[in-house]
Formats: structure tokens, C-alpha cells, sequence
């Protein structure tokens, strides 16, 4: 979303004022009262393209979520529970600019760390769901995060609540360095358990779901479905282009691009996101 | 000949120049050096002790990455008294990065899977320098499920400077393949040791490394991200790995503090290569004293067991809840979300 400040700016240009009068009329206007689509740069009526759920009308990008805005969409109104509230990293291997980092984003999101759990009713029926937030370091996962995960999934279990996680990550956190790596292995055995126990797991890919993430509790949901345009995979395509001397077509890792190589199951836009979650649990569970 | 030595062996480069010299003077003038020789030989010694045991986090990644560094087959040759390797994944087909087998292990019939890089240019790329494609992780799950099936300990060989970067891999679902791999491997009932050989770089590292024992080679590496990467990321210059290296904690002396690993093998002096011989007798000694522990323990407490050892990798604290504001139904309204229509 672009700040009031160019949208200001485009609103000038595009409408050709010049003269004074009108530049201090164009002042009156409330900052927020119109937002950019990122994707195609449409100004959008800011009170729509909320009622949208920050999908662009006229190109249908999809803006990213915070993952306070993720549960919320999700989950029946005022049932979210949070779980493991006092989880907060650490700085095990006293990374250099760790701790600045991370207290520029807890600042920034309200959130001790990138990962948000609880227990919550989906149309009436009881779940377990987190929801990742870029805003936090890229959404990265540390050892708060893969615990949360973790415990979110033993909890699922225990309490036989179908799990659900929305993804939006670049993947592990490199200042936690191999506690980050370990991460991975052990969200990936708590599916394992979550699987034989015949409780369902449900994982939403939205954009980014990419590296340590993709490659471990993120592909192994029951079901994997995907927000349209989402990109989706483990090597950043920049790297690959870099490493292979290549070009990539413009659409390489999105969410049509995995559907089509047989990696999704589903690509369900926002708006439907709820309903198709409640339906697949129905015909599992019901 | 030069080639075979790291920029940070350059002072063993002239006293060996030094030691060669001597021993051709001697042949050609038939004189008796050998107490010149014999000292010099104790100097490098000396040298050569102080020198690896200070090597920096940089350097023991250039040691894992040396040319001469032992492969899994190299191990497996000389470790086993037999072994038939098993190709492909059934499903689209074989790769080279990873290689999997049965063989025998001291008397013990054993399941290996490994990293494999490649000697020369050809097989580099054949091998696609250890780094697994989908295929080649599938393969290697195939036959861990087929070992378990059979009661067959598993031998994890991990020596890779990541999986297979490739827009191919992607189409396949490497991210998959290796989200699944660890998967099983969490559920296997039998006993599995994983030894870091070389590199342990990132996601196609943990792909095959959720064993019950994990051990490190004394000079190997392992890493969520290469120090080239972390380079990039971190100072917009991979030629700033030397220092990524050290702010990563990835040698083996971490990852034993961080309660990553069990155990460093130690190599012999200046590498794993200078002394294959004597490689192989302190990994085979290991593994075998592992194995002997482990195969003690039934398949599903061996699985329990597993899955509690990861399970506490971590380090977080727990402070006094602060419930977010925008959450929780009762956060103040204004704080509220601003989405609407939900």
C-alpha cells in the first residue's frame, strides 16, 4: 500500500494541478481516504478495497495481511484465544544487529515475534490457527516461531482440533542460525504425529511462502491451498537466476505456476478462503 | 601439486618443499639425511598441530569443501564388506547428488544414504556437487522406508552445500521432498545415526539429518545458510563469508554447545584426507558404538526418543503475557483490525 503522501503526489500529476488553490484543496483530502494497488497501481477507494480485504478490484492482487488481520479473517468473530503469549526470543549466537532488528519490528507490529497461535471456533467448530507476519523480519522462523508452531500442533492433538497455519514467510532466520535449521526438523515430526492421529492440518499459502518454511511443516499440510499470486518456493528466483546464468519467466514460483507443476491442491482466492477452509473439515470431519 | 593446498596451509607448503629437497639431495649425493628429514618432518608436525587446532569457522568451511575431502562412497568402500547401491526414485529419476544403499557394516547389515559430490568435472556435474534434487531425497526415503521395514539401522551421510537450486527441482517440489523426508525419518523404527562428513548446508542438510545420534566430522560444517548467503543478505557482499562464517556458529565445536550434535569425531591431523585410513577406523569405531547403544532400544520408543530430542532445540524465554492488542476479542476497539465485512 502506498503512503498518502505519493498518492498525493500521483493524484497531482494524473489530475494536472498546478495551481495553488486546488494543490490546497487536494491537502483537504484525508490521508487515507484512497490507497495505490501495489501490483497495477490503481487508486482504489480505501473503504473498499477493505471491504475487499485489501484485494485490488481491478487486478485482484492481494495485498499482504498482517497475521492479527489473517486470524481475523479466518476464525468466528471474538473466539480467538491467543496461546503462548510469552514466548520471546533470544539472541543465542549474539548475531550482529539481531536485537536491533528484532525490537525495530516488535516496535513496528506489536508482536514479540513473527509467529501469532491460538484457539479459535471456525464456524462454531473449535481449531487451532496461526498466522505468520512478514511485517516481523520477513516472517522469518526462529526458535519462538518453530516452537509456537510446535506447540500449536501438539495442542491440535491433543484437544483433536483440526490445525490450520497461513503461511507468509521468507523462510528461516539466519540470526538464530542452526536452532532456526532445527526448527524445521522438529515442526516437521509434530505433523508426523498430527497426521497418525487423524487430526486434519490445513496449511494456507499466502504471499511469501518460500525456503526453510516451504521446506518443512508448510508442505505438509493435508491440504495445501494458496492465495492467487502468492509466490511459492524454496530457492528465491533471483538466486537461481544469479546461479544458473538464466532468465525466469515472469510467473516462475507463483501460486498458478505451482497448481500447474502439481504442488497446490487448491488456489482459493481471500474472500473464499473461509468457506472452502469449513467445507474441506466438513467433509473430513462431518 | 599446489592446488591440493589452502591459502591457510601456506607455511606447510615450504617446510614439505624443504623436507622433498632434502630427501632428492640425499638420493642423488647417497648421503644419510634422515635426522635433517626427521626434524623438519617433527617442525611440521608442530606447525601442522597448532595450525588446526585454530582454525577459523572460514577455514574449517574450506576444509569441509576441500577437493580431497572424503565422499560417502569413499566411506562406505572401505567401511562395509559389501554393498549394493539402489537407483532411483520410481517416479520420475535417479540422481546422482544422492547415493543409497544396503551394505554391511562390521557384521551388520545397514541401510546408508548419502551427499555425493563428484572427483573430477564430469562427475561434479553428473553429482550436481551433492547438491539433492526431489528425486534424489525420494530415493533416499524409499529405501530409509524399505530399511525400516526390514529392521535395518540407517546410516545418514550428509555432506551438501545445500538441495538442488534449479528451476527443474522447483517444478518437482524440492521444498516438499525435503519437508517430507524429514517427516519419515521422524517416524522410522529403527535406529538412525547421522554424521555431518562435510558441508551441512541448510534445507538440504536437515533433509536427511533427523537421526537419533547426530555427529560431526572435527573440520565438517552445518549451517541454516551458506556463509556466501548470509553474506549476501546480511552485507550485500559474499566476499564478506569469513565473517558470516563466524557470526553463524556452524562448526562442529557449536553445534556440540548448542546441543545440535552428540558428538565431534576427530580427524586425523590437517583433514580427513591426509589420513583416510585413520579416518575410517575412528568413524567406523563411532558408528559402530552407536549403533551397538541404539540397537538396544525398541523401534517405537527409538521414535519417541527422536522426536523429544528435537523437540527441545530451541532457545526462546518466556516472559509475562502481553495479549496482542488487535486480538483476543477484548483487545480495545480502536486497535481493532480495519478490515471489514468479515
Amino acid at each position: 500500500m502506498a503512503t498518502a503522501g505519493s498518492l498525493k503526489d500521483t493524484l497531482k500529476t494524473r489530475m494536472g494541478i498546478t495551481n495553488s488553490e486546488s494543490a490546497a484543496r487536494l491537502e483537504e483530502i484525508p490521508e487515507d481516504l484512497m490507497t495505490k494497488c501495489d501490483n497495477c497501481g490503481t487508486l482504489l477507494v480505501t473503504k473498499d478495497w477493505l471491504r475487499d480485504l485489501k484485494v485490488c478490484s481491478r487486478c485482484g492482487y492481494h495485498a499482504r495481511l498482517s497475521a492479527p488481520e489473517r486470524i481475523e479473517l479466518l476464525v468466528d468473530p471474538d473466539s480467538f484465544q491467543e496461546w503462548d503469549t510469552s514466548l520471546a526470543p533470544r539472541d543465542p549466537l549474539h548475531f550482529p544487529g539481531y536485537q536491533e532488528k528484532r525490537t525495530a519490528a516488535q516496535v513496528k507490529t506489536h508482536l514479540k515475534d513473527s509467529c501469532v497461535t491460538g484457539a479459535a471456533t471456525l464456524e462454531e467448530r473449535p481449531i487451532a490457527i496461526g498466522a505468520t507476519d512478514f511485517r516481523f523480519m520477513g516472517g522469518s522462523m526462529g526458535s519462538v516461531f518453530g516452537e509456537k508452531v510446535t506447540r500449536l500442533l501438539e495442542r491440535a492433538l491433543e484437544e483433536k482440533r483440526p490445525a490450520i497455519m497461513v503461511i507468509s514467510t521468507g523462510g528461516a532466520r539466519m540470526q538464530e542460525g542452526l536452532l532456526s535449521l532445527m526448527q524445521m526438523a522438529k515442526t516437521s515430526a509434530a505433523v508426523a504425529r498430527l497426521q497418525n492421529a487423524g487430526v486434519p492440518y490445513i496449511v494456507v499459502l499466502t504471499d511469501p511462502s518460500t525456503a526453510g518454511v516451504q521446506a518443512s511443516f508448510a508442505s505438509l499440510g493435508d491440504v495445501i491451498m494458496a492465495e492467487p499470486g502468492a509466490t511459492i518456493g524454496f530457492t528465491g528466483a533471483r538466486v537461481i537466476e544469479q546461479n544458473l546464468k538464466i532468465r525466469l519467466p515472469k510467473d516462475f514460483q507463483s501460486s498458478e505456476f505451482q497448481m500447474e507443476h502439481g504442488q497446490l491442491d487448491l488456489i482459493v482466492p481471500r474472500a473464499k478462503l473461509k468457506e472452502t477452509i469449513t467445507q474441506f473439515l466438513g467433509l473430513l470431519l462431518d | 601439486m599446489l592446488s591440493r593446498w589452502l591459502p591457510f596451509e601456506k607455511p606447510l607448503v615450504e617446510i614439505e618443499e624443504q623436507i622433498e629437497e632434502l630427501k632428492r639431495l640425499a638420493a642423488r649425493e647417497n648421503l644419510d639425511l634422515s635426522d635433517k628429514v626427521r626434524r623438519l618432518e617433527d617442525h611440521k608436525r608442530a606447525v601442522m598441530e597448532q595450525m588446526f587446532a585454530e582454525l577459523t569457522p572460514w577455514e574449517k568451511v574450506q576444509m569441509a569443501r576441500h577437493p580431497k575431502r572424503p565422499y560417502p562412497l569413499d566411506y562406505i568402500g572401505a567401511l562395509c564388506s559389501e554393498w549394493l547401491e539402489l537407483h532411483g526414485d520410481r517416479a520420475y529419476g535417479d540422481d546422482g547428488a544422492i547415493v543409497a544403499g544396503f551394505g554391511r557394516f562390521s557384521g551388520r547389515a545397514v541401510a546408508i544414504v548419502g551427499n555425493q559430490k563428484g572427483r573430477d568435472t564430469k562427475e561434479r556435474q553428473e553429482r550436481n556437487f551433492g547438491q539433492a534434487s526431489p528425486e534424489g531425497l525420494r530415493k533416499a526415503e524409499r529405501v530409509m522406508e524399505l530399511a525400516a521395514r526390514y529392521g535395518r539401522p540407517i546410516i545418514s551421510l550428509v555432506d551438501t552445500p545445500g538441495a538442488a537450486c534449479s528451476p527443474d527441482a522447483e517444478e518437482r517440489g524440492i521444498s516438499e521432498a525435503i519437508a517430507h523426508s524429514q517427516l519419515i525419518m521422524s517416524q522410522l523404527p529403527v535406529p538412525i545415526i547421522v554424521v555431518i562428513t562435510g558441508e551441512g548446508c541448510s534445507g538440504g542438510a536437515i533433509a536427511t539429518a533427523l537421526g537419533d545420534r547426530v555427529l560431526m566430522l572435527e573440520h565438517s560444517y552445518y549451517s541454516v545458510i551458506s556463509p556466501e548467503g548470509c553474506a549476501s543478505i546480511l552485507y550485500r557482499d559474499p566476499a564478506k563469508a569469513p565473517e558470516s562464517a563466524e557470526a553463524l556458529n556452524i562448526t562442529a565445536e557449536d553445534a556440540l554447545r548448542l546441543h545440535i550434535i552428540e558428538e565431534v569425531i576427530p580427524e586425523p591431523l590437517g583433514g580427513a584426507h591426509r589420513d583416510f585410513g585413520l579416518m575410517c577406523k575412528s568413524l567406523g569405531a563411532t558408528l559402530e558404538r552407536h549403533l551397538g547403544e541404539l540397537s538396544q532400544i525398541p523401534g517405537p520408543q527409538l521414535i519417541e526418543q527422536r522426536y523429544a530430542r528435537f523437540r527441545r532445540l530451541g532457545d526462546f524465554e518466556e516472559q509475562p503475557s502481553v495479549a496482542h492488542p488487535e486480538l483476543n476479542g477484548n483487545g480495545p476497539k480502536e486497535a481493532a483490525s480495519q478490515l471489514n465485512g468479515l
